[in-house]
């Protein structure tokens, strides 16, 4: 018998199908990884076994776990479900955890409720808990607060809550989304480690077809509230079958780029030299005012038409970097000068034209455009930047074709950015940043947040529009898969230094830097994976 | 247009909107038709119908000087509304930029406009309108400037936390970027974005305003003799109210029914503009 059966789950919020008849059965000691974009009910599919649906939702169909028919149970019995036998693992480990409470004491909660342990057993049955995941109390003590942790502690404590009482089925929601890639490797060796030993099942739920490669038994893609395709791992890589799947697969493959190296010797587009960023706290009558240093330094140049990727970890210094490139940022010290003019010494209508060469996409699609404007007010803002003050229709002509060179209709000039999906809207941010033929964009984590189809799509209107407008990038991300896909030469970030630098390919094949090294062990591409799980298999 | 296409999304009206947006709607009408035609002249006494009760002739009765109530009460909303109004117009106009402009310079300024802001919130706000009128002298005129002063700092701290969540967005780094200033991106892209927060606490503050100029006639400050309000007029039914009850009642329950349709509002409002209750995303 499986451990966890659900049979045809059609789950649907106000008339809107979310989940179509969704089957899935795992096995104890079994990991299921299931891979999806956002919206694909993957989330939802998670929720509706630990029955906490929202509550307009209407679900049909059976989830049995152990031979019980969890759709039956009352919200009481539910209770005892949760947490004892199913445990969660979130995405988001700083809201899963409560702000005013320590860590031993949240963990010790489970034993307390669940077993009717007192206070003192629970917590050194905690502490004891909290050892196994790594988080041993001679380095990590129990009263310790969730703010005092890093991200991948963090997430190990909400892995100890989940775990506590041995449950025989874990949910993870895309536990490694929010944390760096380095500690990525433990989180996931962790929740490998703990099915194997318990004998519990996960469900492993996430975007990233490298990261389940890696770890999952077996692998269900979902595609619009379906299972489109379902098999064991890495086998399913080669039978996939389903166009969804192919598609998701070879997204998720970024090819190299290669391309001649650009002359160096013409004047950089963009230049640091020795740039500072030190924060002091903001004017206070109360509170202390030390200063953070934030960057450190840093000396960097960008060539006519080069595409410069800067990897780090979060923290790192990369986007406080691009702030002060795009002279947002207050500089302590050093200077920065964009197509060979201060961005210090620049006022008023100079200052204006220097601001014409340079421009900047962000992460967010969602943030960063204001909700209450049309797109063509979006596009059209950097116009501010001229001189002349542009005709209503010449505004437009400009309007729409920066948004037909984009991929985008003239006529979505007309719509507001809430009518666009989030690859739509970073096509619009893309165009904002063109409409002054710039030569240089900043591009802040801009494929981060969208999913690997369209990352993909961007990033190959990125490559096109590079070539063809001989436009410069400054491409900051964490990913180091997107850097290899469009950069040509690569800057390494750490603690507000630039630790290494060179083309992407030598970067890639010789890391130099220790920090380097563990960057891109801990991200390995999907090939990478399935390549070593094959040797693996073999071996065995 | 901002309220009609919000109404659009979600497609239907809470209860509390339309009772609200109902009993507001009244209130104003019978303040806009008080201009032109009262039962009565409101100011008319005629000593023989004193303290007669409601009848068809006196719908709510008649006060001690034989003044038709149900004309006292309309033309009282004219006041109330007036005061009010002006009242929350005063706070938005001179608080809401403040807050703006506290949000996007930061430091020192930014210090200086809050601090002040506590200080005037440290008074309770009928204890300052009762020190300004005793100061300036009452009427009409000084309440109308103690309701608003007290409105300011409302307003503006309610301005400047909204726009500083909005100072860390992308979007206005987008508009930085393009080289807009401080003051343009508040216009522009600031400014929009707070509206329906800013609306709400308007309507929320109308009420106040409503009730504030109510207790400063009441006491004597507000609204001059012989103009109509429904502060004094409670007072004035003080010493016959075991006498004439209706004299208390009809100015009562105007207050009563205005400031809760303004609070239903509020509440409706509030409902509709929520970022949450949209399909966006």
């Amino acid at each position: 018998m499986p451990l966890l059966a659900v049979h045809e789950l059609s789950v649907s919020i106000g008339g809107t199908a979310i989940l179509k008849s969704v089957s899935l059965s795992i096995a104890p000691g079994e990991i299921l990884g299931i891979v999806g974009e956002s919206g694909s009910g993957k989330s939802m599919t998670l929720l509706s076994v630990m029955r906490l649906l929202p509550r307009a939702a209407r679900a049909m169909g059976a989830i049995r776990l152990d031979g019980d028919d969890l759709s039956e149970k009352s919200e009481r019995d539910m209770c005892a479900i949760r947490g004892r036998r199913i445990g969660m693992v979130f995405q988001e480990p700083m809201t899963a955890l409560n702000p005013v409470h320590t860590i031993g004491r949240q963990v010790a909660e489970m034993y307390v409720l669940h077993k009717g342990a007192s206070t003192r057993e629970a917590l050194r049955a905690a502490a004891d808990h909290l050892a196994k995941v790594g988080l041993t109390p001679d380095r990590v003590p129990i009263d310790r607060y969730p703010h005092q942790l890093s991200g991948g502690q963090r997430q190990r404590v909400v892995i100890a809550m989940a775990t506590a009482l041995s449950p025989e089925l874990v949910l993870a929601d895309e536990p490694t989304t929010a944390l760096d890639a380095t500690t990525q490797v433990g989180i996931l060796e962790l929740l490998k480690g703990l099915g194997r030993r318990d004998g519990a099942g996960l469900i492993f739920v996430t975007h990233d077809l490298a990261v389940v490669a890696g770890l999952a038994d077996r692998i269900a893609i979902m595609k619009d509230g379906e299972i489109v395709e379902e098999g064991p791992a890495p086998a399913i890589f080669r039978t996939m079958q389903h166009p969804y799947s192919k598609a998701l697969r070879a997204a998720a493959t970024l090819a190299p780029r290669h391309r001649a190296p650009k002359n160096n010797d013409a004047v950089p587009i963009a230049e640091a030299k020795d740039v500072g960023v030190t924060y002091a706290s903001s004017w206070a009558i109360f509170g202390s005012r030390q200063p953070t240093r934030v960057l450190d330094g840093i000396f960097l140049k960008v060539a006519p038409g080069e595409i410069v990727g800067i990897v780090g970890e979060s923290g790192s210094g990369k986007s406080t970097l691009a702030r002060a490139l795009l002279g947002l940022a207050p500089m302590t010290q050093g200077s920065v000068s964009i197509a060979g003019e201060s961005l210090a010494a620049a006022q008023g209508k100079k200052l204006r034209a220097i601001r014409q060469h340079i421009q900047v996409v962000f992460q967010d699609p969602y943030g960063s455009l204001d909700p209450r404007l049309r797109v063509e007010a979006l596009v059209a803002e950097p116009l501010h930047l001229l001189d002349r003050t542009l005709s209503r229709a010449e505004r437009r002509t400009r309007v729409e074709t920066m948004l037909e060179r984009v991929g985008l209709a003239p006529a979505d000039a007309d719509k507001f950015p809430h009518e666009f999906s989030g690859g739509q809207r970073q096509r619009i941010a893309i165009a904002r940043a063109l409409i002054l033929e710039p030569k240089i964009i900043v591009l802040d984590e801009a494929v981060s947040a969208l999913d690997v189809s369209i990352r993909a799509q961007i990033i190959d209107l990125l490559r096109d529009l590079s070539d063809r407008l001989g436009l410069a990038y400054l491409f900051i991300t964490h990913d180091l898969a997107v850097v290899r896909a469009l950069a040509d030469r690569v800057l390494v970030m750490h603690n507000g230094k630039i630790v290494e630098e060179g083309t992407v390919a030598d970067v890639f094949a010789d890391p130099k830097h220790p920090h380097t090294k563990e960057l891109i062990d801990a991200s390995p591409g999907l090939e990478a994976v399935l390549a070593a799980r094959e040797r693996a298999g073999a071996a065995r | 247009m901002m309220l009609l296409s919000a109404a659009r999304r979600t497609r239907r009206l809470s209860p509390s909107l339309l009772a609200g947006g109902t009993l507001t709607t009244l209130i104003v009408a019978a303040a806009i038709v008080s201009f032109v035609w009262t039962p009565y002249d409101a100011t008319l006494i005629v000593v023989e119908n004193r303290l007669l009760p409601p009848s068809l002739a006196h719908w709510f009765g008649t006060d001690h000087f034989g003044r038709d109530i149900f004309s006292m009460v309309l033309q009282g909303a004219r006041t109330s509304i007036a005061v009010a109004l002006v009242a929350v117009g005063v706070g938005l106009l001179i608080g809401v930029p403040l807050g703006l402009l506290a949000a996007a310079q930061r430091g020192l300024f930014d210090e200086i406009v809050m601090r002040t802001n506590d200080l005037v919130f440290a008074f309770p706000a009928l204890l300052l309108a009762i020190l300004i009128t005793a100061v300036a002298g009452p009427g009409a005129v000084n309440a109308i400037l103690a309701i608003g002063i007290f409105n300011i700092p409302v307003f503006s701290r309610l301005a400047r936390g909204s726009a500083l969540s909005l100072w860390t967005r992308d979007f206005v780094l987008a508009a930085r970027v393009a080289g807009k200033g401080a003051i343009r991106i508040s216009h522009e892209h600031i400014l929009p974005n707070i509206a329906s927060v800013l609306i709400v606490q308007g309507t929320i503050q109308f009420a106040l305003g409503i009730l504030a100029e109510a207790a400063l006639s009441y006491v004597g400050l507000g609204t001059q003799p012989p103009d109509p309000s429904w502060g004094r007029m409670l007072a004035e039914s003080q010493t016959f109210v075991a006498l004439a009850p209706w004299l208390a009642l009809a100015p009562g329950a105007a207050i009563v029914l205005t400031v809760l349709g303004l609070n239903l509002l509020g509440d409706g409002l509030r409902d509709l503009l929520d970022p949450k209750t949209r399909i966006e995303r």
